[in-house]
């Protein structure tokens, strides 16, 4: 269970990015976090897993609290919280098989690490993931010789390989065709009911939000302005967050179908 | 019409403003002055009878260099040897020292700042220092030798290749290096696993160029003292043996031109 209370955060002195945040995820939900560019999704992501220090707030994962934790006790935290980038972010120099054993880098030691001696029961976790999500046959091509989509199920195999306790998906599918897209987010919905992992999706689209998650979280300025089922993620809803700026192109192509139902707290 | 002049009939937009333009014009002028300045000061301290010589000079040179002696050629190849092996332990040396000091002195992998200050202090200290300079100290203290020759490359190619690979360092790409943070890796992990193959071929190209540089400079050490092929060079000027001089010429050239052969291929290969 991820517990997110009062989170804020503040880039230098400029007025705070997220505004006293709550949001408590449970079970194997997948949750959609929408928002307009700037809101603060990935800055809320980055926060779970310390990329980015919060400013003050507490966010506990199983009841840990993960605010305070400093070097080896951080990593051991980060270890259980695998993240899924817009980019990639792969070596591309390496071969798939490394980048997906990079996910153990929490558990190896750093001569395991150099040698790329990982435990057996690594290599064949890594298979079984990787034979998953269609990717087997690449595990010796380096990174860089793979298509986008192929690329981001690397980096969804690497997140895997940390046996987290939580996934953060930040704009997993920005960077890719529709319909590689489209896969990409019925993996991750799949993958989180079979291995019962809560899963945050920071998501632009929100037509596929509404698809392919159950819980639609939206930002507007760092504040939560919505809170609910995708069904209740209506016209309204949609204008509070993006109510005043360019929308982004494919967002409106599913009309929202049903009205006045949202948990909707506007307070911009 | 596209208006490019404002209301005063003034160009809009112009490649200098007038006052970048005077100030251009006091920059050349101060330029071409000071060019005057040293050419008198240059010429005022030249004794030009020797200088009016120097074709007769030269051509009495080149006349006393050929034919090259070829039967000296065979007492060239052991300090020839020493030359390559001073320039090549030499820069095995100094990478290995350099390697580290990079990571300690780019921006994104160091420790500390003081630490990265300290770093700096190393390559620029190496960099400020010709190799002959290291080389003339070393003889100094370790007496003549092969070993004076390979610590002299080695200290110079700390900054030569501490410099451009810790420039490296700071040019690779940051997400990936973000993502293996996030997998929970140690500092060394991330560095070993995420900095180094992105910098590897820089580091693989830049050792080979000091290599070839390196050949060059090793060649040149033996004047003072510091073993290699310079050794008989100085020699052989020193006895005004010009057609032996002419021999180890055409030897360094024909050295530093397979170097250079070599060196230009390994880095295509990399890259
Ligand atoms: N490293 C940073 N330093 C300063 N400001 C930042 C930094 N990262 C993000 N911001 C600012 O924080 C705000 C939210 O950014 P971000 O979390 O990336 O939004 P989103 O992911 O919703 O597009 C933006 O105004 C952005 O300029
Ligand atoms: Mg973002």
């Amino acid at each position: 269970m991820l517990e997110i209370s009062n989170l804020v955060k503040r880039y230098g002195h400029d007025e705070a990015v997220l505004k006293g945040l709550d949001l408590t995820v449970e079970g194997n939900s997948v949750v959609a976090i929408v928002g307009a560019s700037g809101a603060g999704k990935s800055t809320m992501l980055r926060c779970i897993n310390r990329l980015v220090e919060p400013t003050s707030g507490s966010i506990k994962l199983n009841g840990n609290e993960l605010v305070k934790l400093r070097g080896a006790a951080l990593r051991r935290a980060r270890r259980k919280i695998g993240m899924v980038f817009q980019g990639f972010n792969l070596i591309d120099r390496l071969t798939v098989m490394e980048n997906v054993l990079a996910g153990r880098l929490g558990y190896v030691s750093l001569y395991q690490a150099i040698s790329r001696r990982y435990p057996q029961a690594d290599i064949e976790r890594a298979f079984h993931l990787m034979e998953r999500v269609g990717i087997a046959h690449y595990a010796n091509k380096r990174a860089d010789e793979l298509s986008g989509g192929e690329r981001q199920r690397v980096g969804v195999v690497r997140a895997l390989m940390q046996e987290p306790e939580v996934l953060l998906a930040d704009e997993p599918t920005a960077s890719l065709d529709p319909r590689t897209s489209e896969q990409i987010m019925i993996l991750l919905q799949s993958l989180a009911s079979e291995l019962e992992l809560p899963v945050l999706i920071n998501i632009h689209n929100v037509a596929q939000a509404k698809t392919y998650t159950e819980r639609i979280v939206g930002l507007r300025h760092g504040k939560m302005i919505f809170d609910g089922a995708p069904a209740d993620f209506n016209k309204e809803a949609l204008d509070a967050i993006y109510g005043g700026i360019e929308a982004p192109d494919d967002e409106i192509t599913e009309a929202p179908t049903r009205v006045g139902e949202g948990v909707s707290h506007d307070q911009a | 019409m596209p208006v490019s002049t404002n209301e005063q009939g003034e160009p809009i937009w112009r490649l200098r403003t007038s006052r970048a333009q005077w100030l251009g014009y006091l920059a050349w002028l101060a330029g071409i002055s000071l060019f005057l300045l040293c050419w008198k000061l240059i010429s005022d301290n030249t004794m030009w009878v020797f200088v009016e010589d120097a074709g007769r000079q030269g051509s009495d040179l080149i006349s006393r260099m050929l034919p090259p002696q070829w039967s000296y050629a065979h007492r060239l190849w052991q300090p020839m040897w020493d030359t390559l092996n001073i320039a090549t332990l030499g820069t095995l040396l100094g990478i290995a020292m350099a390697f580290p000091v990079a990571f300690l002195a780019a921006r994104n992998t160091s420790p500390h700042p003081l630490v990265r200050s300290a770093a700096l202090v190393v390559i620029v200290s190496s960099r400020s220092i010709n190799s002959l300079i290291w080389a003339m100290l070393l003889v100094t203290i370790l007496g003549p030798g092969v070993l004076a020759g390979i610590i002299a490359i080695a200290l110079r190619s700390i900054g030569f290749v501490g410099k451009l690979l810790y420039e490296a360092i700071e040019e690779i790409h940051p997400t990936p290096v973000e993502a293996i943070n996030a997998t929970g890796a140690s500092r060394m992990q991330v560095m070993s696993y995420a900095v180094l193959p992105q910098v590897m071929p820089a580091f693989a190209g830049i050792s080979v160029y000091r290599w070839d540089i390196n050949i060059r400079e090793s060649t040149v050490l033996g004047l003072v003292g510091a073993g290699g092929i310079g050794l008989q060079l100085n020699a052989a000027i020193n006895s005004l043996a010009w057609n032996q001089v002419s021999v180890i010429f055409l030897m360094i050239f024909v050295t530093v031109l397979a170097s250079e052969w070599v060196s230009a291929r390994v880095r295509r290969a990399i890259i």
